[in-house]
């Protein structure tokens, strides 16, 4: 089970508020680029990000470029997981892909900073009590997910698999 | 059963399964585009996945586009890494100053009806024009297709986009995809196919449906696909390596949403800082000072778009004091049109930073920058903070006609205006 602290952003933040096209341009490698996550709408996010936070935020999460470093670089924080009310596709998949839980449900009564459980088909706000039904990858989304992502997954089958 | 919508017919053909709405197939990929800033970041996944061999090399291609020419070691690093590579497997690469990957896969015919074309980048949604079922994916997925040549993919729910009526004098295909991302919001389609149909495709021809093709994605749209037609052909003569058939939809066929537009009667539009279904009718930020306008990009990029511009341009006496007008062209093959024809040289002419051509400084990664404080108004299709490359910079996006009104004024205006 995956748990954490809330971080809490808004609508419709796109990948270059994620990790900015310029920061990308410098470096592929997570380890550097956690250090300009969100720099763009919060420049104190990355000083404050710990390896339990998870992120909290409304719908269309991840829209705009396809750019894979929006996804490593969240997990180069140590984040595990993002709960939107929905993502962009291409946000989506490659979260999948590497391992990155996207998990879709009603996030709007969940505050900054409250201690969020991630559950089998739901999540549980720990600091309210409230548990939010939640939408979870299924099929070969899910089985990508559970092999790690897509790197282990095509070195244990090769291709893919219905 | 309801008969199938165009998304829905191609993805049977390309999964050999008999492939509805909402199914997950597993697909052979026809042709799938990497760039510069994705392919890297593939290579790592392609040798972490064991991959040794690319599976047909004939369906891949690479461009170096978005950092084009190289502006740093890092980034020049990066094509030696991609030139090695496609030399290595036989991938044909496009180099520095031939292009943006997506006008170049459309100009020389690598999407063709019917098809699955892939790009690792999310415009390669522009070749839905060309009744291709076109998509964009990330690294991971481009290094599964390098190994395999295959993709999964959920089928989509489509919404039909019906368009009627002729464009107005000073409107144009930009106006209409503005307008239709302001109807249907940043998240609108997300998941979901939009497929174009009406009566008002008969005046868009090949190059006009590009720029609504690829503005889909700003309404979250897994894909934009057009019917094939007479105007298909057309563009594609000479330009398609074989033969090919387009994919008509089913008369029947299900739409989850149904959205007409009457393109007689739309004004000219601007998409408002930070996002592109922003969009209101130009009047409403009339007068807004730009000390930027920006020509270029995989959606304002082409000829008819420098010529639209050259023309509200000259007619309006040129850039006012205190603009900086920067031209892109969108492949090679169009800044030679534009030198042959002379709108190169009126650019020139009348003061204009002519970049090499690729992305440009469509996402702040090589060419001008705005300054902080400064106004933009662009052809280009996002306009979200910092995404020229400074976040104290505020971008507006509009159509050609419209960005060179806004230079002529030094502040945003009706192109109708001004000529
Ligand atoms: S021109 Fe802009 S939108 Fe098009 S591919 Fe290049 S960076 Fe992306």
């Amino acid at each position: 089970m995956i748990a954490g602290r809330a971080r809490v952003f808004g609508d419709d933040i796109n990948t270059d508020y994620i990790i900015t096209s310029r920061r990308k341009r410098e470096s592929l490698d997570p380890e550097v680029l956690r250090r300009y996550l969100f720099e763009e709408i919060d420049p104190a996010f990355a000083a404050s990000v710990r390896a339990d936070d998870l992120i909290v935020t409304g719908k269309n999460f991840g829209c705009g470029s396809a750019m894979e470093v929006a996804v490593t670089a969240v997990l180069g924080a140590g984040i595990r997981a993002v709960l939107a009310r929905s993502f962009s596709r291409t946000y989506y998949r490659n979260a999948v892909n590497n391992g990155l839980l996207p998990v879709i449900c009603d996030t709007n009564a969940i505050r900054e900073g409250d201690g969020i459980a991630i559950l089998d088909d739901a999540v549980r706000n720990e600091t309210t009590g409230d548990k939010i039904a939640a939408a979870m990858p299924t099929g070969i989304a899910l089985e990508i997910i559970q092999a790690g992502g897509l790197v282990p997954y095509f070195r244990r089958h090769g291709d893919f698999r219905l | 059963m309801a008969g199938k919508t165009i998304s829905e017919k191609i993805l049977s053909a390309s999964s050999g399964r008999y492939a509805r709405a909402g199914d997950v197939v597993v697909c052979r990929v026809d042709a799938a585009l990497g760039t510069d800033g994705s392919v890297p970041m593939a290579l790592d996944y392609f040798q972490a996945m064991g991959g040794t061999g690319v599976f047909d090399a004939r369906r891949i291609v690479f461009a170096l586009d978005h950092y084009a020419p190289a502006p740093s070691r890092h980034t020049a690093q990066l094509h030696q890494r991609m030139r090695e590579f496609a030399a290595e497997h036989g991938v044909e690469l496009w180099d520095v100053g031939e292009g943006i990957g997506h006008q170049l896969v459309v100009e020389r015919g690598r999407a063709l009806p019917g098809q699955l074309v892939v790009g690792a980048d999310s415009h390669a949604v522009t070749y839905g024009a060309l009744n291709a079922f076109a998509t964009g994916i990330g690294s991971s997925d481009l290094a599964a297709i390098l190994i395999g040549g295959r993709i999964w993919l959920r089928v989509p729910e489509s919404i039909r986009v019906t368009l009627t009526g002729r464009l107005a004098a000073g409107v144009y295909p930009k106006d209409i995809a503005l307008a239709l991302a302001g109807r249907l919001g940043a998240d609108g389609a997300t998941y979901q196919a939009l497929e174009f149909a009406g009566s008002g495709l008969a005046d868009l021809d090949l190059e006009d449906r590009l720029v609504l093709s690829n503005l889909t994605v700003e309404m979250g749209a897994k894909n934009g696909i057009f019917p094939a037609d007479d105007r298909t052909l057309e563009y594609l003569r000479g330009r398609a390596p074989g033969p090919f058939s387009g994919v008509e939809p089913d008369a029947d066929a299900h739409y989850v949403r149904e959205i007409a537009i009457a393109v007689d009667e739309l004004a000219p539009q601007v998409a408002l800082p930070h996002q592109a279904d922003r969009s209101v009718a130009i009047a409403e930020a009339a007068g807004t000072a730009v000390q930027m306008v920006y020509l270029g990009t995989c959606t304002g990029g082409r000829v008819r778009d420098f010529r639209q511009a050259r023309d509200v341009l000259k007619a309006g006496g040129g850039p006012a004091r205190g603009v900086q007008l920067v031209v892109t062209p969108a492949s090679r093959a169009v800044l030679e049109e534009l030198a042959r024809d002379g709108t190169l040289a009126d650019f020139i002419a009348m003061g204009a930073v002519v970049q090499t051509p690729g992305c440009g400084s469509c996402c702040g990664t090589c060419g001008a920058i705005p300054g902080d404080g400064v106004n933009v108004i662009s052809t280009a299709n996002r306009n979200f903070k910092g995404r020229m490359g400074n976040g104290s910079a505020t971008i507006y996006l509009a159509s050609p006609a419209a960005c060179a009104a806004a230079a002529v004024r030094g502040a945003i205006a009706d192109p109708r205006e001004v000529v």
